[in-house]
């Protein structure tokens, strides 16, 4: 199956006084339609920068993004319209992403009148009804006229849900949609987004630093991870949690905390040789992780920035020491 | 690793270092009281860590700054006792006059706040903020507490020399948390509170953060308070656990009881939310409804217009924190449906 969303050699560099700074650096993955791919990593990693690319809102230093098979930076203004439409965004925190000085139903409206879906007031706010019942805010004339300020922060999140959802997209970008929800609204919104896969088809871009989040929302989906503005690892989600591959999965797999005190407590961990993140004004030559990794090789990793190469199974991993480990060179 | 199993957690003494009892904590609003902690009790040993896990809103950072009252003025202390023992010396903290407090705050009790990362002055150097806290409580020798504060860095797994010359922006969130800690420890308190400390840390800072804690409690005696949102942190590190809803204390149990054999609903309910990253993905069930407003809470038990095993007395009666094993206490008036649920369970599926 074709791609939905491409994303090619993507490169983002962003002006820090008078030094520059390389947000995503040679970053190329690739989500069918229906699929889910979450994006992973630490703060800084540079996912939300690529999330933003996907979803046109930042313009790529280099490389392409394709949307249906089309560079969405040169397609002409209509179809860009109409790619702006397929393609929505959920952001983090639902206190800032919703205008506190208008109702629901404004916030609502506004994508619909804006792309012609809806004629009228009265027909953008039944659409708005049925936008609401979509995210299981029901009745919806309970919310229609509430303002952000009314609802809890679970229901702000679904407000901003049903906004990604009035313009009938195919791709969301989720970018840490759940990371400010408590843990009891958490559950039924990732559910209501994997049930909008099942019924609508729709394809997603989740973005969070949360694995446990990722396993739980991509599980038959994959994940990428990101350090330092570079993918190291893709993989099928199951494959990548239980088999991680790249020395920095494993080490991430290994130090995240579980809700669950004997596995938690009798978990090996991956001593890594460095607990200093190296600044992204100074990136280290080759392998942006070589000196914190437990595999380095002087030599091989401090050379050339290894790529992204397959392992087998679906799985990429951009390491030398650990690609020629798993049989191939 | 080896999990220490309850009971023989060496690092645990037998005497009580803070014990609170009926705490009552209210904040004054325009709408209303916020009754933000209500009638909370518990003891905690020498030595011990105890976690209160609960969602945002439930009282759990109220509680935190009510026992070394450290509250906004919009808040009152309505009634209670915290009940403060070193060396076999109790004290009432609820009945310190300001100087008492001044000294009783980090000499006797260190509290870390969330985000405390940015808790440090950026214009001066880390030894000059270590040797303010030093004097005002009353310290002179200035070699003295630069030899106790290099030896303290070294046990946080920090390059002592470096960081006491450097100035905050000069080191990362993890080492800013560390620095903290350390500071927390100066005055050699026999209580710290933790409030959020690894919230807004990186994972693999977290951990370095983490172990550091693992590492003082085997190294110094005191006694900590863990106030997070996330059950991973209370799993990796409690010795007990107290889960919080609304303002009320509605369990508390050893580690290992929390996570394997809760008796709470609600306690069921948070940890069947969490997802986890070893085993299979299990499905999550979420808790349905949302936290109550505090300035009208509900009737009875504050959970149950949120639980499956609400009965008519949970509507009208609150119940209170009744021992259900060993030191095992629960407030729901359902428990033993609880437990006998869990049983159906782990029979039928013993049964497929």
């Amino acid at each position: 199956m074709a791609a939905l969303m491409e994303l090619a050699h993507l490169e983002r560099s962003f002006k820090v006084g008078r030094a520059v700074v390389w947000a995503v650096d040679d970053v190329s993955l690739a989500i069918n339609q229906g699929e889910v791919l979450c994006l992973v990593g630490e703060s800084g990693c540079g996912k939300t920068t690529t999330g933003k690319i996907a979803v046109g809102l930042l313009r790529p230093t280099a490389g392409e993004v394709r949307f249906g098979g089309q560079d969405i930076w040169k397609m002409n203004a209509g179809d860009f319209r109409t790619y702006r439409q397929a393609a929505q965004i959920i952001h983090q925190d639902p206190y800032s992403s919703l205008n506190p000085t208008q109702s629901v139903v404004d916030i609502l409206s506004a994508p619909l009148l804006r792309h012609g879906l809806a004629h009228s007031r009265l027909e953008a706010r039944q659409l708005s009804a049925d936008c609401l019942r979509r995210v299981d805010m029901t009745p919806p004339e309970d919310y229609l006229d509430k303002y952000p300020h009314q609802l809890s922060g679970g229901q702000r999140q679904r407000v901003s849900v049903a906004r990604a959802l009035t313009v009938n997209p195919r791709f969301i970008m989720a970018d840490e949609a759940v990371s400010m929800l408590d843990v009891s609204i958490r559950v039924s919104l990732l559910k209501m987004l994997g049930r909008f896969r099942d019924e609508l088809g729709m394809t997603y871009l989740f973005i969070t630093h949360d694995l446990a989040v990722a396993k739980f929302f991509a599980w038959d989906g994959r994940i990428a991870v990101m350090y330092l503005g570079r993918v190291v690892e893709v993989g099928p989600t199951p494959r990548l949690i239980r088999h991680p591959q790249h020395p920095y999965t494993k080490a991430l797999l290994s130090a995240i905390p579980e809700a669950d005190p004997v596995a938690t407590r009798e978990k090996e961990r991956v001593q890594l040789r460095s607990m200093d993140v190296p600044s992204l004004l100074n990136v280290p030559a080759g392998c942006s992780f070589h000196p914190r990794c437990p595999l380095f090789e002087p030599g091989v990793c401090d050379q050339a920035a290894p790529k992204l190469a397959e392992i087998g199974d679906g799985v990429q991993i951009a390491c030398r020491v650990a690609a020629r480990g798993a049989g191939r060179p | 690793m080896q999990p220490t199993k309850p009971g023989q957690n060496k690092h645990i003494k037998d005497e009580v270092a803070l014990s609170v009892a009926n705490l009552w904590v209210s904040y004054q609003a325009r709408r209303g009281t916020v009754k933000a902690v209500r009638d909370v009790s518990f003891d905690l040993r020498l030595g011990e860590t105890i976690a209160f896990i609960g969602e945002s809103g439930c009282g759990k950072t109220t509680l935190g700054l009510g026992l070394i009252r450290l509250l906004p003025k919009t808040a009152k202390i309505e009634r209670g006792q915290v009940t403060y023992t070193r060396n076999g010396m109790g004290t009432q903290v609820l009945g310190m006059d300001d100087e008492a407090l001044r000294v009783f705050r980090w000499k006797e009790c260190a509290m870390i706040f969330q985000g405390a990362q940015n808790a440090f002055n950026p214009v001066l150097r880390i030894r000059d903020q270590v040797w303010d806290t030093a004097r005002a409580h009353g310290e002179t020798n200035a070699e003295r507490v630069r030899a106790r504060m290099l030896d303290l860095f070294r046990l946080v797994s920090l390059d002592p020399d470096r960081v006491i010359n450097a100035y905050p922006h000069e080191l990362s969130g993890g080492m800013r948390q560390r620095v903290l800690l350390a500071l927390g420890l100066l005055l050699d308190p026999q209580l710290i509170i933790l409030d959020e400390p690894t919230t807004a840390l990186d994972i693999l800072t977290q951990r370095s953060v983490i172990e550091v804690l693992r590492s003082l409690r085997n190294q110094i005696d005191f006694s900590l308070i863990l106030i997070s949102h996330d059950l991973s942190l209370a799993a990796e590190l409690a010795d007990r656990v107290g889960t919080m809803y609304a303002g009320c204390l509605v369990e508390v149990s050893d580690v290992y009881d929390t996570y394997y054999h809760p008796y709470h609903p609600y306690t069921i309910g948070l940890i069947r939310a969490v997802p986890t990253l070893s085993g299979e993905r299990r499905d999550l069930i979420s808790i349905p409804g949302s936290p109550p407003d505090l300035i009208d809470p509900p009737k009875g038990c504050a959970f149950h217009p949120r639980c499956p095993y609400a009965s008519d007395r949970c509507c009208d009666e609150q119940p209170q924190l009744e021992t259900v094993g060993l030191s095992h206490q629960v407030a729901c008036w359902n428990w033993p449906a609880v437990v006998a649920d869990r049983g159906a369970r782990l029979v039928s599926a013993a049964k497929e």
